[in-house]
């Protein structure tokens, strides 16, 4: 069995966004850069799958800019066997890189494709449904446990009401949530390995994919200020504000 | 328990000016070697802090066609000011009757951070490994008692010391010769200089605490080039300070403020005098319509000459401030600290070559402009010592009429930790409210920094006597360590009417201040997990 993870390179999570002035995005320069979290849980998840024997190689792939590749490298330190980096510069919308990952499923011909349920950058968590629609596959979303038997997965949800525990069969699409493992660290030794471990280089325009984005952005602003609250004197006066001022009751 | 092991001609633990500096010009020397770099921050640049108008001196000898290489060395100073600051007067000190290190019309103004990243490409591209994420937590002895390497630090371990499924144990790097270059107070470095003896003769080392915030601020305000500092206000007569303001690229300043850790009053809080000092008249006006958009606090060194220890042992070598190689008068570090490397580097390169002993770093460094320019600035923050005013108008004497050449050298008589004078002794200072406009409080400002340091890891700010903060600190000092700390990890809470003592170590930005500061010594920084402590950019 094979497994194809899909990684993203985003702002760190610990880094504080800031919006370029002219509204016209935010600051990246000089920002640190991780692995999108949840896409950890991800690969995380598909080398365990690996290591119990279950799954014989593990893809892991992502599509960005030049650097993105640190985020395949590193997906090839904790476990992967091989990276995929298909290069595209400027925004990338989920549809694009859905109809990429498309394609290369259609190569690589894999049993499984993980990635985290959604970025932390853009948050749209779309990419993992719209693939399963492209593929025709069945999907999992927001796993939060996958066990792996014949030719089906028995997955784990987390959804608004608790969990919830389908089952899909294989070939299919499982979108990862943070609750799923705890990702392992990269030790030195497996860094060095990773850096001999081949990588894969593709250019989007080349897999005739139009990866033009549809959506236009207008502007990028920061959430307003909460303001500072006020102390009422009793319970009368709270309600009286709350009817009165804030209209919610 | 055995651990996995790696070898290498050369380990270089820090990756900052000194470090890198060291790790880009063995490979220059010697493409064969192989050299491996650790640095505890997520990525190299990111635990890095300082002001920084910047001599290119070093740069110009170990790279000097950095001009063509993309560096981020932009900004030429083009002006420069310097102001005596009363409460609400300033009073302007013309430039040609500064002493000649204070002066920078040669000088760029820059952000070190970034400067580190691009010395980490260049030496990245020479076959340096680097690896960011990885704390040198253990110093490795062979049986002759010589260095041996370092040991990284384990990951995934809990509270309470208990591994966590995520464990990984940490690895030996091993080192023909290992390269100490943690910055000020390296945790490491101050194991050696103990063991070795480095500091036998010396003056006790002297600290300051360094603020940095940026400010990205209206145009009309700015002033690209500028080079500003102050003296005074808001610190008294007797305490050693003073304030930074350089205009960088993008509308951004760079503001900041250096106090000395020889300050005596228990109730001082350097955090408080930086936000204070902005609502200068003088400052205010530049910076208000503007944004804070960083803040950041490191420890730097101000022994200079006097304090600097023996920088070589068997099997390893200090660098930069890990061992102290600042010029406190130039108010600049980074040119010392890549020079330092660049002559540990040409030492080990005869050692393993010549076989000669590591004792040559020492001659190297005695034959250098960097022991000439140590030497020549040594006098000036101890003449501080005796106040501001006479500071300066010795430093006047010394540097302006003598140029270092004074044929006797001042000597720092106590270490930093020693200077506090009981709290009932000393004046109480009554720092303004924030307005959050212009100041802001510690949380907010550590918020700042992106710093964050793994949940459920073990507290990496030890304490030798768990007790004495509450039973002897407190009480005599009023418990120093909640301001002296820029980010606000030491707390004195009530609870039932008992006063616990509260490490809040997640918070800590890797100043080190309490490490040099607290009274008694009893506050020891450890490395925390990899990758933990500020996620500094343009720092």
């Amino acid at each position: 069995m094979k497994i194809l993870v899909a990684v993203k390179r985003v702002i760190d999570y610990n880094v504080q966004i800031r919006v370029k002035e002219d509204n016209s995005g935010i600051v990246t320069d000089n920002v640190k850069m991780s692995t999108n979290p949840p896409d950890d849980n991800a690969i995380e998840e598909a080398v365990k799958i690996k290591e119990s024997g279950k799954a014989t190689e593990v893809v892991a792939i992502t599509v960005g800019e030049e650097k993105a590749q640190e985020t395949v490298r590193k997906a090839l330190a904790v476990g992967a066997d091989r990276g995929i980096h298909v290069k595209a510069d400027g925004i990338l919308e989920p549809l694009a890189v859905s109809k990429i990952l498309q394609k290369i499923v259609e190569k690589e011909k894999p049993d499984l494709v993980f990635m985290g349920k959604q970025a932390i950058d853009d948050d749209c968590n779309q990419t993992g449904q719209m693939l399963s629609a492209l593929l025709n596959w069945p999907q999992a979303t927001f796993a939060s446990k996958i066990e792996v038997k014949d030719n089906k997965l028995e997955v784990t949800r987390e959804i608004d009401e608790g969990l919830e525990t389908i089952e899909i069969n294989t070939p299919a699409i499982v979108t990862c949530d943070l609750r799923l493992n705890e990702p392992r660290y990269a030790s030195l030794p497996n860094i060095m390995k990773a850096k001999k471990k081949p990588i894969e280089e593709l250019i989007a325009s080349d897999l005739g994919v139009d990866i033009t984005p549809r959506i236009e952005q207008v502007k990028v602003e920061e959430p307003p200020k909460r303001k500072a609250g006020i102390k009422v004197a009793s319970v009368a006066e709270l309600v009286q504000k709350l009817k009165n001022e804030a209209k919610v009751i | 328990m055995s651990r996995e092991s790696m070898e290498y001609d050369v380990v270089i633990i820090g990756g900052g000016p000194s470090g890198l500096s060291t790790a880009i010009k063995l490979k220059q020397l010697d493409p064969n070697l192989n050299v491996c770099l650790l640095e505890k921050a997520s990525e190299i640049g990111a635990h890095i802090l300082s002001g920084n108008v910047f001599e290119t001196r070093a740069l110009d000898e170990l790279l000097p066609n950095w001009k063509e290489l993309n560096s981020p060395i932009k900004t030429k100073v083009t002006k420069e000011k310097f102001l005596f600051l009363g409460k609400t007067k300033s009073l302007s000190w013309p430039t040609w009757l500064l002493p000649k290190v204070q002066q920078n019309h040669k000088n760029y103004i820059i952000s070190l951070a970034n400067l580190c990243r691009w010395l980490a490409e260049q030496a990245e591209g020479l076959g340096v490994e680097i690896f960011p994420g990885f704390p040198a937590s253990e110093i490795l002895y062979n049986d002759d008692g010589s260095v041996k390497g370092v040991a990284t630090q384990d990951m995934g371990i809990d509270k309470e010391g208990n591994k966590k499924d995520s464990y990984e144990p940490g690895i030996e790097l091993l080192g023909k010769v290992t390269v100490f270059a943690e910055g000020c107070r390296g945790h490491l470095g101050k194991q050696l200089i103990e063991k070795f003896e480095l500091s036998k003769d010396k003056d006790p080392q002297q600290y300051g605490i360094g603020f940095k915030e940026i400010w990205e601020i209206e145009e009309k305000n700015h002033e690209e080039g500028l080079v500003m500092h102050t003296a005074g206000w808001p610190l008294d007569n007797s305490t050693y300070g003073g304030s930074f303001m350089y205009h960088a690229e993008n509308k951004q300043v760079f503001l900041g403020y250096v106090i000395g850790l020889d300050y005596k009053n228990p109730h001082l809080s350097p955090f408080d005098e930086f936000q204070r000092f902005k609502t200068h008249p003088a400052i205010k006006k530049i910076i208000e319509g503007g944004k804070r958009i960083s803040y950041g606090a490191r420890a730097l060194i101000e022994g200079g000459f006097q304090s600097l220890p023996k920088m070589y042992m068997p099997g390893a070598l200090l660098v930069g401030c890990d061992a102290g190689t600042l010029n406190m008068p130039k108010i600049k570090g980074s040119h010392t600290a890549m020079k330092s490397g660049m002559i540990a580097a040409e030492s080990i390169h005869e050692h393993f070559k010549e076989n000669k002993d590591l004792s040559i770093y020492e001659d190297k460094f005695k034959n250098s402009w960097l022991h000439k320019e140590l030497y020549e600035a040594r006098n000036v923050k101890p003449s501080f010592s005796w106040g501001l005013i006479l500071g300066i108008i010795f430093t006047g004497i010394d540097q302006i009429l003598f140029r270092g050449k004074l044929p006797f050298t001042l000597k720092h008589k106590h270490a930093d930790h020693e200077t506090l004078k009981p709290a009932n002794k000393m004046p109480k200072i009554d720092y303004p409210k924030y307005d959050n406009v212009i100041t802001f409080d510690k949380t907010s400002s550590v918020y700042l920094t992106g710093t964050n340091h793994t949940e459920n890891q073990p507290v990496h700010l030890k304490l030798k006597d768990p007790d004495l903060p509450i039973n002897y600190t407190l009480e005599k000092f009023n418990e120093p360590a909640q301001l002296y700390c820029p980010a606000g990890v030491y707390e004195v809470q009530k609870e039932n009417d008992v006063n616990k003592f509260v490490i809040n170590s997640q918070n800590c930005i890797h100043c080190k201040t309490c490490d040099i500061k607290e009274p008694s010594q009893n506050i020891t920084w450890v490395t925390p997990e990899g990758s933990g402590g500020p996620r500094y950019g343009n720092m």
